[in-house]
């Protein structure tokens, strides 16, 4: 098995004996480098698979695997050095007085040196647009601003895979590219690989390709353009297509013979143009 | 109820190091009724400036009206409870905060603290249930073993319960997937219609405040940025980047159409496929190029 991806074998759970299976025999691979998003209704099992890819949870049925090494309770310190993640409710990720102690908390763990952690630590609350707050308590900060500290954590270990779970929910429009985009920047210098678990359908068609989780199984696989062509089964699973999927759908309706499922903005006024031009 | 803020100010931890000016002079006022939006960038002010709308904080400066309530610095307020009861208030992730054994116990909570006779609670309890589109079969399971939309409706249920004349909403859609948040909003957009309701929004869609919202309020650094009619405010494009902020997704297209074809298609909330059919007409030469 090649080093550098997560593996989920046939993996199945459930939070209680006597409680019903919340995943479902779930097998897929993230691969090295690539970007990963994981949609799907509420209570479609997509937190529980982010904690079990770093031993928070462990599964009753099944294997899983960070970097060719098994989850067990014997690996997870060195699993967590590898994955690091970002859950949506930060209220309860912070353990440090400041904000800046807990940005060096995380890193604390892997031994770096100080040198190294001081740079860090401006970089990546720079990277947030949190700087002017590293002396700040965490919990006198607005949600959005939390999300954010909690994103500079994760960012400053700069671990080899790293899990959004709905961490990007309370920023402003601007502030949720912004901090998207810092994260591409990222992966275009080191290796590094990315899992957005997201509602936000735009940010969605930006991925390498989309898990869609429906009731504890994966429903589909597929690249954004793929998933989003499926609109009437997406809708019957609690979700939606974004707004250019939505559009070129009522433009073909309209009579327009589109060429392709367009993703993005510039996709869709090109195909605009190329209708407008040959007519 | 009309609300009004003139020049308040909030400042956290006065007098320390970490002072913070969360509300500069902050002047505005809400008409009975309306539904208004607020938005802003994470940090400008908006939920410090919601906490004043129930009395949970008191401005540092200047003076809340409610209604017939007022909140002014260095006055207490003894009437609180009152304006508590009138405004209801739903938090980010309200759902954090149940704690009852059953779905029905935690609607009640709000109205029994309120002294409200138990025939009177079990009717409203039964209203809320119904206004969120809670099963009645729901009520007496706990609510810990619910979804995260169904978990929403129930703390949003425990605020409608309280029959609040002003509905105060802060991000209530986070972390719902999209036909949840679909829903929500719907139900929000109802029961303001229906029972009259004055609704405040604090929101990071701009598609929501879009579609919901009649004033939009944008707040930058506790200040009022800018404030108008939706179709208005989202004209002006440069204006919201420079707060963090964005125009909704079908406005930004209609407007690298214009750049791109040469033709203005103007965004007065045509649905998708009003657009489509323009969009059709435009490349079938039924609109000129200027
Ligand atoms: N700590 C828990 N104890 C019991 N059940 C849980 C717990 N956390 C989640 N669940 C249940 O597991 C299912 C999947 O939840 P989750 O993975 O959080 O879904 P998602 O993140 O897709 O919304 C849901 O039915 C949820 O109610
Ligand atoms: N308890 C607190 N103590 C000190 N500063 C605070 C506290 N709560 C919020 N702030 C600061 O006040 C500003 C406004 O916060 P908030 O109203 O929560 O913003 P928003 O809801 O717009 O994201 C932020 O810069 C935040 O850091
Ligand atoms: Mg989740
Ligand atoms: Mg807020």
């Amino acid at each position: 098995m090649e080093k550098s991806q997560i593996e989920f074998r046939n993996v199945s759970f459930r939070y209680h004996d006597d409680s019903p299976w919340v995943l479902k025999n779930v097998s897929f691979t993230i691969h090295s480098d690539e970007w990963l998003a994981i949609i799907g209704h509420n209570g479609s099992g997509k937190s529980t698979i982010a904690k079990l890819m770093n031993g928070l949870l462990f599964p009753q049925e099944g294997e899983i695997y960070v970097s060719g090494e098994k989850v067990v309770p014997e690996t997870i310190w060195d699993v967590r050095k590898q994955v690091g993640m970002v859950f949506q409710n930060p209220d309860n990720q912070f353990v440090g007085t400041t904000v800046r102690d807990d940005v060096a908390f995380g890193m604390e763990n892997h031994g770096l040196p100080r040198e190294v952690m001081v740079e860090r630590i401006q970089e990546s609350l720079d990277a947030v647009g949190m700087q002017e707050y590293e002396r700040q308590e965490p919990h006198r900060l607005s949600g959005g601003q939390k999300q954010r500290v909690a994103i500079a954590s994760v960012l400053a270990v700069s671990p080899k895979y790293m899990i959004f779970d709905e961490a990007t929910a309370m920023l402003d429009p601007k502030g949720r590219m912004e901090i998207m985009q810092t994260i591409r920047d990222l992966q275009s210098e080191r290796s590094l690989s990315v899992v957005t678990i997201t509602h936000d359908l735009r940010e969605v068609t930006q991925a390498d390709r989309v898990i869609v989780m429906n009731d504890g199984e994966v429903w589909m696989e597929g690249t954004p353009r793929d998933v989003f062509s499926k609109k009437n089964r997406l809708v019957e699973i609690g979700l939606d297509t974004p707004f250019v999927s939505k559009l070129a759908e009522e433009m073909k309706s309209a009579g327009l013979p589109l060429s392709r499922e367009p993703l993005n903005h510039q996709e869709l006024l090109e195909e605009l143009w190329t209708l407008d031009s040959t007519r | 109820m009309d609300i009004r803020f003139d020049k308040v100010s909030y400042v956290y931890q006065p007098n320390s190091p970490f002072e913070h000016r969360a509300l500069n002079n902050l002047s505005f006022s809400i008409e009975s009724g309306s539904f208004v939006a607020i938005i802003g960038h994470t940090g400008s002010g908006k939920s410090t400036l919601l906490q004043h709308l129930n009395g949970l904080v008191q401005p540092t400066d200047g003076e809340v009206t409610i209604g017939p309530y007022q909140l002014k610095a260095g006055v207490k307020n003894k009437q609180l409870r009152e304006l508590r009861e009138k405004v209801g208030v739903v938090f980010q992730y309200p759902e954090h905060q149940l704690f009852e054994e059953t779905v029905a116990k935690d609607i009640a909570f709000g109205p029994e603290n309120f002294g409200v006779d138990q025939e009177e609670v079990q009717a409203r309890v039964k209203d809320a249930a119904k206004a969120t589109q809670l099963d009645n079969s729901l009520l007496d399971r706990s609510p810990f073993d619910l979804s995260g939309g169904q978990m929403r409706r129930v703390a949003i249920s425990g605020v409608l319960a309280m029959n609040p004349e002003v509905l105060v909403l802060d991000e209530p859609t986070a972390g719902l997937d999209p036909s949840g948040q679909r829903e929500i909003m719907e139900m929000f957009n109802r029961l303001h219609e229906e029972k009259q309701l004055t609704t405040i929004l604090v929101t990071h869609s701009m598609e929501d405040a879009l579609s919901y919202a009649d004033h939009i309020l944008i707040l930058n650094h506790g200040e009022v940025y800018r404030e108008g009619p939706p179709l208005d405010i989202f004209k002006q494009k440069e204006a919201l980047e420079d707060v963090q902020l964005d125009v909704p997704e079908v406005i930004e297209f209609l407007s690298k159409v214009k750049e791109q074809h040469g033709v203005e298609i103007p965004y007065e909330g045509q649905t998708i496929a009003e657009l489509a059919k323009e969009l059709a007409e435009m490349v079938r030469g039924g609109r000129d190029h200027e």
